[in-house]
């Protein structure tokens, strides 16, 4: 697995939650799953894709402590070494 | 399409493959029965693979949908949760054995199933799965408490899984057949018909025909629903 970069991570899991519907531009590390109308739901897809893409396995309790996007990038990149 | 080597879902099996569905058709022992719904679809020039997998193995739900996207290259986008048995006996006289494995194959299987099926269908954007379950789980049937309440309990899930996933375009139905002239119901306890409002028993097509409505384009605002396919038993 080629090394990923906390770039291409957060790039990708900006698109993926702009794909569940907040504008792209309103995503920022410091938004939070709430404000941008995110849930369980769009979660479980994001896990799906980041499994998918990166082979990084988030699991409930995982996604249950992630409350910003950039909780989301950081656990990516921490284990997708 | 779970359980589809006979009976209703064999019926269900054709009734897609004439849609446009390519279907894997799932047997657990009777592989030759499988392969003639096959090659009955393959006949009318539809697409259909024979899969072999006992869903009551926590393990099928992986093999059945692997083997599928491999063989079409494409997500499986509609489910059928058809296999179902029953271990009929009154309560007091009912094992643990005939009461676990109902719930295992009638029940938790079709959970399994709709688990691994639902994320490749939210990702598309669209996706069908129909649960059949019975009138058995609506209206209380003597000696049929296991299947009842596997039965129940999917007609509970559908409409759980149908609230959890309807935005993204996935529907999840449940269809409920009354008396249906198929193997499993060969032998129908006297005095039946006289409770059947339309005094016969019903056809494998006349559910199948129920299901490919379920599974089609124009049922995209039908979901977390039940549809009785019973002669008006239940009514």
């Amino acid at each position: 697995m080629p090394a990923v970069t906390t770039e291409q991570v957060e790039t990708r899991v900006i698109e993926a939650l702009a794909s569940f519907g907040p504008e792209a531009d309103r995503i920022t590390r410091e938004s939070t799953f709430e404000e941008l109308d995110i849930d369980s739901l769009d979660l479980v897809e994001l896990a799906q894709i980041v499994e998918d893409e990166y082979g990084v396995v988030l699991k409930g309790e995982d996604m249950k402590e992630m409350k910003t996007v950039g909780d989301a990038i950081d656990v990516i990149v921490s284990r997708a070494d | 399409m779970t359980g589809a080597s006979r009976g209703i879902g064999a019926a269900i099996a054709i009734a897609l493959a004439r849609d446009g569905w390519p279907v894997g058709v799932n047997y657990r022992a009777d592989r030759k029965a499988a392969e003639r719904v096959v090659a009955q679809i393959e006949g009318e020039g539809g697409q259909a693979i024979a899969l072999r997998a006992d869903v009551a193995e926590s393990s099928a739900a992986n093999e059945l949908f692997g083997s599928l996207e491999q063989h079409y290259g494409a997500p499986v986008l509609a489910l059928v949760n058809n296999a179902g048995i029953s271990r009929d006996d009154l309560v007091p006289s009912l094992g643990d054995d005939e009461w676990s494995s109902v719930i295992e194959v009638d029940l938790n299987a079709a959970f399994r199933l709709t688990r691994r099926a639902l994320v490749p269908m939210m990702r598309a954007r669209t996706g069908r799965i129909v649960n059949i379950s019975s009138v058995v789980g609506l209206r209380a049937n003597p000696g049929q408490a296991n299947y009842a309440a596997a039965k129940a309990g999917l007609i509970a899930f559908t409409k759980t899984a149908a609230v959890e996933v309807a935005r993204r375009g996935v529907t999840v139905n449940a269809v409920a057949p009354g008396w249906i002239d198929t193997e499993m119901t060969a032998e129908l306890p006297k005095g039946l018909l006289e409770s059947i409002p339309a005094r016969r028993a019903g056809t494998p097509q006349e559910v199948a025909a129920c299901v490919r409505f379920l599974a089609s384009e124009e049922a995209s605002y039908v979901t977390g629903a039940v549809l009785t396919v019973d002669g008006g038993m239940a009514a």
